[in-house]
């Protein structure tokens, strides 16, 4: 089996589950991978060891203490072996898998959500369509989280590089973000409100059940529209954030085309809504036609109940 | 002063209902607009031009059905527009668009480029960073502020916060939605796009190493339970956890 090369996504010091599951991508793809993580401290690299990869990498550089793309990229492809190059579909390892590409003159893929032998399946218009390309050799590919099963843990061979690249970029502070809920991009729940929830106040009610679930807070572009409270960064839809988290409640939004296309590749959908027409009622696994007020605080009451 | 180039791409409306016919997408019915975060572009490179001096140039990639997006964007306030092609050019993949643009850029002199985040049709969001690393520069992406006195300095978001974030020499920066609002044009900007030439101009590009096999409508979702009145949310959870397992 020929070669790829993962690179691994971390979360506050530890491996993040989707890398597990580009285990099972590589495989999927008739690859052996070889698990990259790039570090500060090669430490880290102690919990990547998957059953079905060949190593583990460690490319230790000062350059990674904050994301650079353009020494992360230097580095990683010093480091990094020839092969199918793959990655997390998030923001920033989506930008790096552009600039690997790049440098090593290859194309890229991104978002794949289905391998089927070189043939690879990524969603274009947001969700409206899919689209299915075959590669004719080495590229780098980006895959979205929650599709492939995670690979089990194994005992690591970690090797270690010290590798880095030249820093163009420098930042200056960091503004810690007001609100310390989970972003809707990096969230397994997500609970959105639209414009049905009637004032930006509103949105408490979602809050709260947030908090229940350890769900993040979204909203529709009509909601971010309409209320300034509302900030663009909650917006799930074609102009906002692509999600697809295990489970969506979508709440007092009718399911517009622009925010079907955010959205509809999420596991589970639940829909409340009082208009039964509401178009979001299609797409839903659990629909509930009623107002939210009447509806929220039986579900948070139950999940309490479930929770506790 | 600098020479800016912002890249702007034609893209179906957002709003547009995408169709298949075959195995492709059947566009001929869809309304076509400049791709939304390219409109944020075009806004940060003209708040550049305004506060360094210098020349904003628009640069697309397309056949002649393009230039609309190129006179949109000099009727917002570009001063040049440009358009890569080749008419030999068809379902180009991510390293023969790329560089084909970059060989673009480099034509055009430019010093720092402006594009959305992501285009509305593919939602990749490569081209920006890989234009980057052809050229040598250096790159941020989704910034969603810049400010240009004492050099750039432009907002992106990481883990947990904004950072700000300085950049020397040339650059690409790829631009999110922004917390200002963006010009639109006025009528004296129209009449002006109007009588604009297009530059066009070519470029090599290598052949695609991936190639299209098939475009199809999303798997349509097995039809749902539907519940009336709100005491409902109780047996909807219960399935959340017992039959969803998602809970």
């Amino acid at each position: 089996m020929s070669e790829s090369i993962i690179i691994a996504e971390t979360n506050k010091g530890s491996m993040a589950q989707v890398t597990a599951e580009l285990v099972s991508a590589a495989i999927a793809l008739g690859t052996t991978p070889t698990v990259v993580v790039p570090c500060v401290d090669p430490a880290i690299a102690d919990g990547a060891g998957y059953d079905g990869a060949a190593r583990t990498i460690a490319v230790k550089g000062t350059c990674f203490e904050n994301y650079d793309a353009a020494s992360w990229a230097a580095a990683i492809d010093a480091a990094a072996p020839s092969g199918i190059v793959i990655v997390a579909a998030t923001p920033q390892s989506k930008d790096l898998a552009a600039r690997i590409a790049a440098r090593r003159g290859l194309s890229v893929v991104q978002d794949v959500v289905a391998i089927d032998g070189m043939n690879l399946t990524s969603p274009i218009y947001s969700g409206k369509a899919m689209q299915t390309v075959a590669l004719s050799g080495d590229a780098v590919i980006s895959v979205r989280a929650n599709i492939f099963p995670a690979a089990a843990s194994s005992a690591a061979n970690v090797s270690v590089v010290d590798q880095s690249g030249d820093v163009l970029t420098a930042v200056q502070e960091i503004i810690a973000r007001a609100s310390a809920r989970l972003d809707v991009a990096e969230a397994n729940i997500i609970i959105s409100g639209g414009r049905g929830m009637g004032s930006p106040d509103n949105f408490s009610h979602l809050e709260k059940i947030a908090d229940v679930l350890g769900a993040a807070v979204g909203a529709s572009r009509a909601a971010v529209d309409t209320w300034d409270e509302i900030p663009h960064s909650m917006q799930v839809g074609q102009t906002g954030k692509t999600v697809n988290p295990n489970l969506y409640i979508a709440v007092g939004i009718s399911g517009a085309i622009q925010h079907l296309a955010g959205m509809r590749s999420s596991k589970y959908i639940v829909a409340i809504n009082k208009d039964a027409d509401a178009p979001i009622f299609a797409h839903a696994d659990y629909g509930i036609v009623a107002t939210w007020e009447e509806t929220l605080p039986v579900l948070e009451s139950a999940l309490l109940a479930m929770m506790s | 002063m600098p020479n800016i180039v912002v890249l702007v791409k034609r893209v179906p409306d957002t709003n547009a209902r995408i169709v298949v016919n075959g195995d492709r997408v059947d566009l001929s019915a869809v309304k076509w607009v400049i791709s939304p975060y390219d409109e944020f572009a075009i806004e940060t490179a003209l708040q550049h031009k305004e506060s360094a001096g210098g020349s904003v140039t628009a640069l697309t990639l397309g056949p002649s059905e393009a230039d609309k997006v190129l006179k949109d964007a000099k009727a917002i306030g570009v001063d040049e527009i440009v358009r890569v092609w080749n008419d030999s050019w068809s379902e180009m993949d991510s390293n023969s668009i790329q560089s084909a643009l970059s060989q673009a850029i480099t034509d055009l002199g430019a010093e720092v480029v402006y594009c959305g985040k992501t285009a509305a049709d593919t939602g990749a969001g490569s081209t920006g960073p890989g234009i980057a690393e052809r050229l040598g520069w250096s790159s941020v992406s989704n910034i969603t502020g810049a400010s240009f006195d004492g050099g750039l300095t432009v907002t992106a978001p990481v883990g947990n916060g904004d950072a700000k974030i300085s950049v020397s020499g040339n650059a690409v920066i790829s631009c999110d939605k922004g917390n200002f609002k963006v010009r639109k044009p006025n009528v004296k900007g129209i009449m002006m796009a109007k009588r604009a030439q297009v530059s066009v101009v070519s470029a090599d590009s290598p052949a695609s190493s991936v190639t299209i096999v098939s475009q199809t409508s999303p798997p349509a979702k097995p039809a749902g339970k539907k519940y009336e009145g709100g005491a409902s949310a109780e047996e909807v959870a219960r399935l959340l956890r017992d039959e969803a397992n998602v809970i």
